[in-house]
């Protein structure tokens, strides 16, 4: 197993464990770390990638998703306070009625 | 194997055992400290590839802002909460196998080379990963690009206010 092979298959591991994460987990803030946890697998492979092909595009884009995962956090960590505030709880099992 | 693969591999397994122990960890704060630990990881295999640039933005976005925003927000909040004491959901088997079969079929596509690119040991994109270069041609070639995250920025503070002031007027 080469270099870029092992860190493509990082990337598909952390990717599993947080899609794994955003499943079977019950706190809501745990559940936004995994997801980031999930697009750190995604960033890891693009930058593989960018990497191998020797261009800085992957790299640019990799910047561009650093900025959306901070607009992505500093919105939805203040919609959790919220829900907590009303609720008094992180457990997701309280916001049955959201699935619809 | 050299030293650049033993980093590599070091690291790797860094990142692997911080993601298993945010599934295993029972308090959010275990949970972003694991997370804290997985990124550093990342930025140090970002390190070795030559990609210095996106190292260091990994520890200031990521580590830095993000996840000290995190731990904040954690530190506020009630630790006698339920989700805290009883961890995983009715889905544990459910999202245990989907997350299984999913990383089994990524990981048999990219074992059997079917990466679209070459898997080249130790292909360096080296010279452009190099911050004055790298940053040259990022404002050169992608100046707009960079513009308009600063008005995504913007839409998110706009958006991160209005969530609060709603919220505050819902409560009276």
């Amino acid at each position: 197993m080469d270099r870029a092979q092992l860190l493509l298959l990082t990337g598909v591991g952390l990717f599993a464990l947080g899609l794994a994460g955003v499943i079977v987990r019950r706190n809501a803030l745990v559940m936004l770390m995994c997801m980031e946890l999930m697009l750190n697998g995604v960033i890891l492979t693009l930058v593989t990638f960018a990497q191998q092909t020797a261009t800085i595009a992957g790299a640019v884009l990799v910047l561009l998703i650093f900025v959306v995962a901070a607009s992505e956090i500093g919105i939805a960590i203040p919609i959790v306070l919220l829900l907590s505030k009303q609720r008094r709880t992180l457990d997701v099992e309280a916001y049955r009625e959201l699935q619809g | 194997m050299n030293g650049s693969m033993l980093l590599t591999l070091f690291f790797c397994a860094g990142a692997l055992a911080g993601g298993v122990l945010m599934l295993v960890a029972r308090h959010p704060m275990r949970v972003a400290l694991a997370l804290i630990g997985c990124m550093l990881s990342l930025a140090g295999i970002y390190a070795i590839l030559g990609v210095h640039v996106i190292a260091v933005f990994q520890v200031l976005i990521y580590v830095g802002a993000v996840m000290v925003f995190m731990v904040y927000v954690i530190m506020l909040l009630d630790v006698r909460d339920p989700s805290f004491l009883r961890r995983y959901g009715d889905t544990l088997v459910t999202g245990i196998i989907a997350a299984a079969l999913l990383a089994a079929a990524l990981a048999a596509v990219v074992s059997s080379g079917g990466a679209a690119v070459s898997l080249d040991a130790d292909a360096t994109g080296g010279a452009q990963f190099l911050v004055q270069p790298f940053s040259a041609g990022f404002l050169r070639d992608y100046w707009l690009h960079f513009e308009l995250t600063s008005v995504l920025l913007l839409a998110a503070v706009v958006a991160a206010v209005a969530v609060i002031k709603g919220g505050r007027r819902k409560d009276g």
